[in-house]
């Protein structure tokens, strides 16, 4: 019964419900798109350690998980190596370059990426092959650069660092693709780890006798539901490291953390805003429908069915809104050029819309307490 | 012998408001038949609303008794008193009577929805008592649609649809001229005694009693003159 009245009073008129609707619709545009803003931004920071093939890091210690600070060297590898529930390690180095190729208009900026051959931390392969070794010059791009260019397996591109204050340039052949895995807002070039370290931007010349040393080292164990016990023998095992999750590296990323917070405000505010105007807009609505609410309530219309009819009417013009704001944002989404980090999940979207459809409910509860406590004795001009 | 379906003893309302007492209706008696057809009249502040809104179980009687179809409205729970009003009550306003979304069919089958059942016989019904009532060719109109005294006839057919025992009507014509006051009032006349309903209609225009089978006066909460005989109704008519 609540829903019969409700749908005929939103159907009978058609106009204003549709006009509310699109409230809906721009806010739920606005709140989807800082929804995939914030996606995009975090993901543009943090996809390849998210996707990092490891449980846990190792960094040096005191330098509060910084991955440009961190250094590791060989033989601390090895200590870590032979902790029981590892099983197996790899040795990860961070740095910036710009990748130049023949034919492309443009140098992209990228991330750096020293890997050992068949260890943690190297991505899978879309297309070509892996790195077999640790020196070679040979590379492989992160998806986001085939989208970008036509770089194909078997090209030679060239990296430019800088070398003391000086720009070097290596040239370096394609051998594979992996997916999209950007680290720094910056697309990643995964480089055999001698070769990284060879070419990596330094202040001055190495003199050679310098220790090979890593950023970081991606554990991965034999069961990863024991993170938290081969954490603590790695700790006690090996001196002068510290260890962490990926999420809790991620959150240390420089600004990640800020950036979040900020997003996710501005997408709290909105669905904020989202709330009062539904709220508003139903309160005004049932204020207008006193005189009628009691007239039902007088000829025996229980509170029950007057207020599922205000919830009904509430569920269907959010649903109704909401469903055109994701349609016109997923319009729109199609038409985004290239590089713009806006990015749209299933999950994240989903969570989003579920938010916006509960929002109206929930702004509306105000009218719903509103139109049950319309006195039925209005209907004959009295009051108890 | 037609039966007794509404029947107070000794009701009163009292409205008290810090040491201000009020009595909008002081101990009133009254009872009233199947099939028949009662104007409670009045000046305004007499207490015939206040009246009417206790037998409809929308307000207690802070006093005295009331029953409807043999139930005490008096010992009713809240929830008891909704149901019982869509069950046995038919109501007619005099204004926002219907609900501006539902077209004119929608309205009277209304009752029966509330009601959780509007079978095809509730629906024949429904469509026979609006041709008896001219407004078959206004079944799917909107109430903005139709003029008032059509919404009013509107109304009579709602508060009928649902076969209630008792119809009650506030100021059905106060909207409307005086000769669609007269259609509308004539026409609720004749269902009330087509379908053998206790009917009262709180009104101040004493030329509607001329439709009705007894006069009830009210002033000051108190019955002040009930007339039953047709001649005495029809001079308490003239002399305004």
């Amino acid at each position: 019964m609540g829903f019969y009245l409700a749908s005929k009073e939103v159907w009978r008129n058609k106009g204003r419900y549709i006009l509310f609707s699109m409230v809906i619709a721009l806010i739920t545009v606005l709140v989807l798109f800082i929804a995939a803003l914030a996606e995009g931004l975090g993901l543009a920071n943090k996809e390849y350690l998210d996707k990092l093939d490891a449980e846990l890091l190792a960094f040096q210690a005191n330098v509060d998980l910084s991955l440009n600070s961190s250094r590791i060297s060989r033989a601390k590898l090895n200590d870590i190596r032979r902790v029981e529930g590892v099983e197996e390690i790899g040795p990860l180095g961070f740095s910036v370059g710009t990748l130049i190729a023949a034919g492309e208009r443009d140098p992209i900026d990228v991330s750096l990426i020293g890997i050992e051959a068949g260890m943690p931390g190297n991505p899978p392969i879309l297309e070509g092959r892996g790195i077999l070794a640790s020196r070679g010059n040979e590379v492989i791009l992160d998806g986001n650069i085939r989208a970008q260019t036509n770089i194909k397996v078997g090209d030679t591109i060239t990296i430019k660092t800088i070398q003391g204050s000086d720009e070097s340039f290596f040239n370096l052949q394609v051998i594979g693709f992996t997916d999209k895995r950007q680290y720094l807002y910056q697309p990643s070039v995964f480089l055999p780890y001698q070769t990284w370290d060879r070419i990596r931007a330094q202040g001055g010349m190495s003199s050679g006798l310098v220790d090979l040393t890593s950023n970081i080292v991606a554990i991965k164990l034999v069961d990863p539901q024991n993170a938290e016990s081969v954490k603590a023998l790695i700790k006690s095992q090996v001196d002068g490291i510290e260890l962490a999750d990926i999420p809790t590296t991620i959150e240390a990323i420089p600004g990640y953390a800020a950036q979040q917070t900020t997003t996710n405000t501005q997408k709290s505010f909105t669905l904020l805003i989202g709330l009062l105007v539904i709220g508003g807009f139903f309160q005004i609505q049932t204020l207008q429908k006193v005189p009628q609410i009691g007239v039902l309530k007088a000829i025996g219309a229980p509170n029950k069915i007057i207020a599922t009819a205000v919830v009904f009417q509430i569920i269907l013009v959010t649903t109704f809104g909401v469903l055109i704001g994701t349609t016109i944002t997923i319009l729109l989404s199609l038409g985004l050029p290239q590089g713009i980090p806006i990015v749209f999940t299933p999950q994240n979207t989903l969570i989003q819309i579920v938010s916006l459809v509960l929002i109206g409910p929930i702004g509306g509860l105000l009218a719903v307490r509103l139109a049950t406590r319309v006195e039925p004795l209005t209907a004959l001009g009295l009051s108890s | 012998m037609s039966s007794t379906v509404i029947e107070t003893k000794a009701i009163s309302k009292i409205y008290q408001t810090g040491e201000m007492v009020v009595k909008a209706v002081d101990s009133v008696s009254m009872q009233v038949r199947q099939g028949e057809f009662v104007a409670l009249v009045g000046p305004s502040g007499s207490g015939k609303t206040t009246m009417l809104a206790m037998l409809a179980a929308l307000l207690s009687p802070s006093e005295g008794e009331a029953f409807i179809d043999g139930q005490d409205l008096g010992i009713m729970k809240d929830i008891d008193r909704v149901a019982f009003r869509r069950q046995k009550i038919g109501f007619t306003f005099q204004q926002n009577n219907l609900v501006p979304y539902l077209t004119v069919l929608e309205n009277v089958e209304l009752m029966m929805q509330l009601n959780g059942k509007l079978s095809e016989a509730d629906h024949e019904r429904a469509l026979n008592l609006l041709m008896r009532l001219g407004l078959e060719e206004r079944l799917n109109n909107l109430p903005s649609q139709i003029s008032g005294g059509q919404q009013q006839r509107v109304a009579i057919a709602r508060s009928l649809i649902h076969n209630p025992s008792v119809v009650l009507a506030d100021e059905p014509t106060a909207s409307l001229d005086t000769e669609r006051a007269y259609q509308v009032v004539q026409i609720f006349a004749d269902l009330i005694h087509e379908e053998n309903k206790a009917g009262i209609m709180v009104t101040h225009d004493l030329r509607m009693c001329r439709y009705v089978d007894r006069v009830i006066q009210m002033i000051d909460g108190t019955i002040e003159l009930e007339l039953n005989d047709r001649h005495d109704i029809n001079e308490f008519i003239s002399c305004g």
